[in-house]
């Protein structure tokens, strides 16, 4: 299925995907009563956040994400997405997770969580990382910088 | 051990699993739904819509909640102040965002689809917040 007027976007693949995010965060939530916030877990698996969550428990769940990539890529047949160079991956890195850490979550902890509970702090923090995510995009496509290998 | 890991490791494959469906691991498909006054690709909000409307399910399963089902209690963020912080923060985040099409999530799970590219992005991403971390004082 493909949206009229947007012929890239893949709405239906999109709210698969969206539905299986919102189960993992529901598991999360109902099964060990914390927030499926990827920064702030990842952060406190390389010891880098204080926290309550039991470290082993922040590493089990950063594991799963590839796991569950390795599982979906393995099982269909899509074409490999291309990355920025090494160079721009760095800068990005560095950006989102000095960003991340202070700004207390990201796309999943603000975006998913935050959001769904109607989090005065997450509606803020999404509507401002949106906006400065469109901002940064347009920029570049003005000054003509790219960001293929 | 298994029953702090058990529930974490379900949870994340599951949310890896979602990421990679939804095309968030793809860094051109990202970046075409930040591209919002040029080649616009809406996919994501889509990704959005589907894990919001699953998430406000549960918060409203939570309430009805003693406890979770397996863990002594909940610990979730209880702050509702906006500070300078927050939105310097987020706003940095978008840029971060912006420039590679990356987030922390798909970071990760990108680790199984081009694990050079991933990695690099994830170590600069865990360098940042160690950055974080000792001009806090606390490394």
């Amino acid at each position: 299925m493909t949206l009229p007027g947007f012929p890239e976007a893949a709405p239906l693949a999109g709210l698969a995907g969206g539905v299986l995010i919102g189960l993992a965060a529901a598991i999360m939530l109902l099964g060990a009563g914390r927030i499926a916030g990827v920064s702030g877990i990842a952060a406190r698996a390389f010891g880098l956040a204080d926290g309550s969550m039991p470290r082993a428990g922040a590493w089990a769940f950063v594991i799963g994400l590839p796991l569950g990539a390795l599982l979906v890529t393995g099982l269909t047949e899509a074409p490999r997405p291309s990355f920025a160079d090494p160079v721009t991956l760095v800068i990005a890195g560095l950006i989102v997770g000095i960003g991340t850490r202070l700004g207390s979550g990201c796309t999943s902890g603000h975006g998913v969580c935050g959001m769904s509970r109607l989090s005065q702090r997450s509606l803020v923090a999404v509507a401002t990382f949106m906006a400065t995510g469109f901002a940064t995009v347009a920029a570049m496509n003005a000054l003509g910088i790219g960001v293929s290998p | 051990m298994i029953r702090e890991t058990l529930v974490p490791i379900a949870a994340g494959t599951i949310f890896g699993g979602g990421l990679t469906i939804g095309g968030m691991t793809d860094p051109a498909r990202v970046r075409g739904f930040l591209d919002l006054f040029g080649a616009w690709d809406p996919t994501l909000a889509f990704v959005m819509g589907g894990a919001v409307l699953v998430m406000a399910a549960a918060w409203m399963m939570q309430r009805k909640l003693l406890r979770p089902f397996f863990a002594e209690g909940f610990s979730l963020p209880d702050r509702n102040d906006l500070t300078p912080r927050l939105i310097g923060g987020s706003a940095l985040f978008g840029i971060g965002w912006g420039i590679a099409g990356l987030c922390p999530g798909p970071g990760f799970a990108a680790l199984a689809i081009a694990p050079a590219s991933a990695a690099i992005f994830v170590a600069a991403m865990l360098a940042g917040m160690l950055v974080v971390r000792l001009m806090e004082g606390q490394g």
